[in-house]
């Protein structure tokens, strides 16, 4: 059974560290995680883009990765191409966690990028159960 | 009219490293190069239509950072009313610079790193051009 790929889409807001920290964790996930089983798009081909790109969410359920409470990426898909499967709030994720964001949106240092591995483990999680769910 | 910082905005492309360069660029000139004169926002708060973020956009020079020609940071601005005071492409670098190719999207290789380094000195002296002061 050919199971469709999972999108995972990332806010890559420039405004703090946060943004960058869902970026390096959803490169991680498509790249090396889950590579060969998502795929992701540019936020804002969502509006820039022809009808395709907003067909996204529609061929591929989709994970949001948002960067902070705001959750433009969740509600950019949602606006623009369809209900998302999931999303990976990553402010909430570390307040949990009771970590700090990154001081750089730059540089990341080795503790940033234990951060990113956390982050990307949530995604991962999510992917998991979408595809588990696609099974039953 | 109050003077505000130049608002620079990467396309913050994901697929591919043209990107990456922008976003690390525009980093380096309003964390770095021109600290306090220059500012950055989220394009995806664009995207969505958020009040303040279009506001701020219609209030400042924007100088429009796009990794392809798809040019999404352009059209986004513009899209929200924004003026476009100057617009870098990294493919214009990438063909002055045929020797540098970039390969990594995540960090940035070598090649990656020298391109977001002239980037960045070019929009730094666009924002010296444009007159951006602090808040």
């Amino acid at each position: 059974m050919i199971r469709p790929k999972v999108g995972v889409v990332s806010c890559s807001g420039e405004c703090c560290s946060l943004g960058t920290l869902s970026r390096i964790a959803t490169r991680r996930v498509l790249e090396d995680l889950k590579a060969g089983e998502t795929v992701t798009i540019c936020l804002p081909l969502f509006l820039a883009g022809d009808s395709g790109e907003r067909m996204f969410a529609k061929q591929f359920p989709t994970v949001a990765v948002d960067g902070c409470h705001k959750l433009c990426a969740t509600k950019a898909i949602e606006k623009f191409s369809g209900k998302t499967a999931a999303t990976v709030d990553v402010e909430s994720l570390l307040e949990e966690l009771g970590s700090s964001p990154p001081a750089s949106r730059r540089v990341f240092t080795p503790e940033d990028m234990a951060l990113v591995a956390v982050v990307a483990g949530t995604i991962v999680e999510k992917v998991d159960g979408i595809k588990e769910a696609q099974d039953v | 009219m109050k003077e505000r910082p130049i608002l620079i905005i990467p396309c913050s492309g994901i697929g591919k490293p043209f990107g990456t360069i922008g976003r690390d660029a525009t980093f380096r000139v309003v964390d770095e190069l021109r600290k306090g004169r220059a500012d950055t926002n989220c394009l995806s708060l664009l995207v969505m239509g958020d009040e303040e973020a279009t506001k701020q956009i219609r209030e400042s020079a924007a100088i429009a950072v796009d990794g392809c020609p798809l040019e999404c940071a352009r059209k986004n601005i513009e899209i929200a009313g924004g003026r476009i005071a100057a617009h870098f492409k990294v493919m214009d670098l990438l063909r002055e610079n045929k020797g540098l190719r970039p390969r990594q999207v995540t960090f940035l290789d070598e090649d990656g790193t020298k391109l977001a380094e002239m980037l960045a000195e070019r929009i730094a002296v666009k924002v010296d051009e444009l007159g951006g002061q602090g808040r």
